[in-house]
């Protein structure tokens, strides 16, 4: 591939509420056995990007012990591999990333070095598989300066969390509006840029010149009438997480037998970090429906159309529906869990109960935990 | 010169013939266990929780298998720049070339390999048994008494004594006799097939030893150190460890695992078991789907009923199957509708819809009555089984069937069905 990879995993989300306490958007956990990043990670690995850099800062620890080997998605190479950049202090900057712009430009060093002739720019907090290739492909059939990967949303409503676009009939991007307060527009940028890599440099040197930091206001919305800016669409599932009911229904979509066929079985496959864990074990008392189980998990009680991510136990007689059950989750005897989010490593005591009246509720609860 | 305080040599060349069609294809080490695991696990995963990185895999039979599980090592960390997983397979030598011969023969042919570490100790492990056992306590337990070769032992039924090699020891565990399989037992702790040797003591005893034919441990090494009056204690063992050598054990040990607190308990933070996996999807459990006393790995999708199984990764089972006391190798597919009783159904096999597995009185193989016994159906890797057909007990299949290899729908019990030739 000619191109080298950038994943834009800093951000922090108000959108996520208690969840993003502990960590990142891009290090939240997916669909059972994930980490939100693995997605374009992997997206990464199978378009043979072999040049990656991720750039962190918001609460990367979490982030950073994930990708700590880089030889889950196969990029532990010779040439190429996988880089974690944050922050650093330097004799002429001492800023954090002041926003996505400058993140580039305080790696700017990194881009110069590199031969690819590309860049493709993405972000941490997305599920779905894609081929950079193709819209590789496409950036240079259209002759275009900057190609912006977008999706049409199924109402209006969904789209100020993003930016909103408008193309004319040759799909270049006419209108870009960053979070507007009412969308008029349901077709979303996803975050996933193709550019030329030494225009990336130009532009990002301008910004900073400017004393600019923003990529999408700065460059894309800035320079929408200068440079030819086009849109790509991407046809099949694509959902950002950033947002509690999003995540929550994000997950949720893996009970459809489409979306787990075309994510789980399909290839190429999405990797993730091998974790070493048993299989599932079902004890007497257990009955679970529609629920997707991750390894490592201990079922006593009565699961129904929920996802148990790795090494969750539950109690004898609890009652898991509707939820989310992240990382190492124990649940006592005798707990009732309904349309409810439980934060990882949380120890929720017996004969508690806890219902997401209205809409999803997040679970976090620190209890002392005795070893079984 | 860089060194290694002990290196493990493990033997796992063997077929493991009593597991008839289930190591037909690979070898007993390279055999599925407890869901995602292959028996291999046990042994090397063990190594590295005792701080021995450094592990020469002996193959010989059938190692395709074997040598993708280990590739370089990464799941069990033994991917290193000294030392590591290496795998050992014979080789053409400009004297005599020969296979492995016997286990003493194949470590013999490696002595180059151990040389290389410099080792003051060697372990001898075989792949083929389901344990935790940390070795570095056995080493102190070599050191403590000066040995020069320990042997680990575990107390058997004094019924059973005569299946073994029995060692005698006295109080401090000193071992004053030998004996292999013997009709009077003088006591009943049976080795393990596992060794730690001093250094020299092996060299010396392998190259003594190296014109005999078909050279073994417990046969010659162990009696030929014994006979020279060098120092052999036992060292006693009194945890978990199962011999799976056969379709009957090895079934048991896997049923084991489901019981509510194991007493092999594979879910302990403490000593894990690795295992080579690659990263695969969590399991879905449908809306109709009844799941009870059961272990299931990654990546399964169940829509039927499944009762007291231990169930591989990537596995499916359709919509009203019924699966009970059965092991269900990765990625197996079980049509809509079969009702399947204690069986073996080994890696990528498609069982076709509305089969009934398992039936019928038991009737001793015709075949093999002892491998294909206990009442199992065992069913080879790669095999399939067409729609509606019934099979009964103690029955073996392999390959691709068609509905013409069973009269009337039925393969009676006792029969075996194996089928020549590849699948396409």
């Amino acid at each position: 591939m000619r191109a080298v990879g950038l994943i834009l995993a800093g951000g922090n989300s108000y959108k996520m509420r208690e969840l993003t306490r502990k960590r990142a958007v891009a290090a939240m956990p997916m669909a059972g056995s994930y980490r939100a990043i693995d997605f374009t990670l992997s997206n990464m690995s199978n378009s043979h990007i072999q040049k990656v850099a991720v750039l962190t800062q918001y609460n990367a620890r979490s982030l950073n012990e994930h990708l700590n080997s880089s030889k889950w998605w196969d990029f532990g190479r010779k040439h190429g591999g996988l880089f974690v950049f944050t922050p650093t202090i330097t004799a002429d900057n001492g800023n954090w990333y002041r926003g996505t712009a400058d993140a580039i430009y305080q790696n700017l060093e990194f881009l110069r070095k590199c031969h690819e002739p590309y860049v493709v720019i993405a972000s941490g907090d997305a599920v779905y598989k894609m081929d950079y290739n193709k819209i590789l492909e496409y950036h240079i059939a259209k002759k275009a300066d900057i190609t912006v990967g977008y999706k049409e949303l199924d109402s209006h409503t969904e789209a100020s969390r993003f930016g909103t676009i408008k193309m004319n009939e040759s799909m270049r991007i006419e209108e870009f509006e960053e979070k507007p307060m009412v969308a008029n527009s349901s077709v979303v940028s996803t975050g996933i840029y193709v550019i030329r890599r030494r225009l990336l440099i130009d532009l990002i040197e301008h910004c900073a010149e400017e004393d600019r930091h923003d990529f999408v206001t700065d460059i894309l919305i800035r320079y929408k009438n200068l440079k030819k800016i086009f849109g790509y669409k991407i046809k099949d599932y694509w959902s950002n997480i950033s947002a509690v009911d999003a995540y929550y229904q994000t997950n949720m979509d893996f009970l459809k037998p489409e979306v787990r066929n075309y994510f789980f079985k399909e290839l190429p496959a999405i990797y993730s970090k091998v974790s070493d864990l048993p299989p599932a074990k079902y004890n007497p008392g257990a009955v679970v429906k529609n629920s997707i189980i991750a390894s490592g998990s201990i079922i006593n009680g009565t699961v129904e159309n929920s996802i148990l991510f790795k090494k969750t136990f539950v109690g004898n007689n609890c009652v898991i529906k509707n939820s989310i059950i992240l990382n190492d989750v124990y649940l006592g005897d005798n707990t009732y869990v309904e349309n409810c989010i439980v934060e990882s490593r949380d120890t929720i005591r017996a004969n508690t109960r806890h219902v997401g009246e209205n809409g999803v509720k997040v679970v976090v609860e620190k209890n002392e935990r005795y070893a079984l | 010169m860089r060194k290694k305080e002990m290196i493990a040599m493990l033997l796992a060349g063997g077929q493991g013939s009593r597991l008839g069609v289930l190591t037909a294809k690979v070898a007993k080490p390279a055999v599925a266990f407890g869901g995602k695991y292959r028996i291999i696990d046990f042994p090397l995963s063990n190594c590295i929780n005792s701080g021995i990185d450094t592990v020469g895999v002996l193959t010989q039979y059938q190692p395709l298998r074997l040598n993708t599980h280990i590739g370089i090592g990464i799941p069990w960390d033994l991917d290193r720049n000294f030392g590591g997983v290496s795998i050992l397979p014979p080789y053409e030598k400009s004297g005599s070339s020969e296979w492995y011969t016997g286990t003493a023969n194949a470590i013999y042919q490696n002595l180059d390999y151990m040389e290389t570490f410099n080792p003051d100790y060697v372990l001898i492990l075989s792949g083929d048994h389901i344990y935790k056992m940390d070795y570095e306590v056995m080493l102190d337990y070599h050191k403590e008494n000066h040995a020069d070769v320990t042997i680990a032992a575990m107390p058997v039924p004094m019924e059973e004594a005569s299946r073994f090699g029995i060692v005698v020891a006295e109080e401090d565990g000193k071992i004053s006799e030998f004996q292999e399989k013997p009709e009077q037992p003088k006591s009943n702790l049976a080795s393990m097939g596992i060794y730690i040797f001093s250094w020299q003591v092996l060299k010396d005893a392998l190259i003594a030893l190296r014109e005999v034919h078909g050279c073994d441990f417990g046969k010659h090494i162990i009696p030929y150190c014994h006979g020279r009056g060098s120092r052999l204690f036992a060292y006693e063992y009194n945890g978990y460890w199962k011999d799976v050598g056969t379709l009957g054990s090895y079934w048991e040990a896997n049923m084991e695992l489901i019981d509510i607190i194991p007493e092999f308990n594979l879910y302990e933070e403490f000593w894990k078991i690795y295992t080579n996996s690659g990263t695969l999807p969590p399991q879905y459990i449908s809306a109709n789907s009844v799941i009870e006393k059961s272990i299931i790995s990654n990546g399964c999708e169940a829509y039927g009923e499944v009762h007291n199984c231990v169930v591989g990764a990537g596995v499916t089972i359709g919509q009203d199957a019924v699966v009970r006391d059965s092991i269900i190798m990765q990625d197996v597919k079980i049509g809509d509708g079969c009702v399947i009783d204690k069986a073996i159904i080994a890696e990528n096999s498609e069982i076709g819809k509305g089969c009934t597995i398992g039936i019928g009185k038991e009737i001793p193989n015709k075949l093999k009555p002892s491998v294909y016994s206990f009442g199992l159906v065992t069913i080879g890797e790669n095999s399939k089984i067409p729609d509606g057909v019934q099979i009964g007990k103690n029955t073996a299949i392999s390959g691709v069937t068609e509905k013409y290899d069973y009269p009337n729908g039925i393969l009676e019990s006792g029969e075996t069905l194996i089928k020549a030739g590849e699948r396409l």
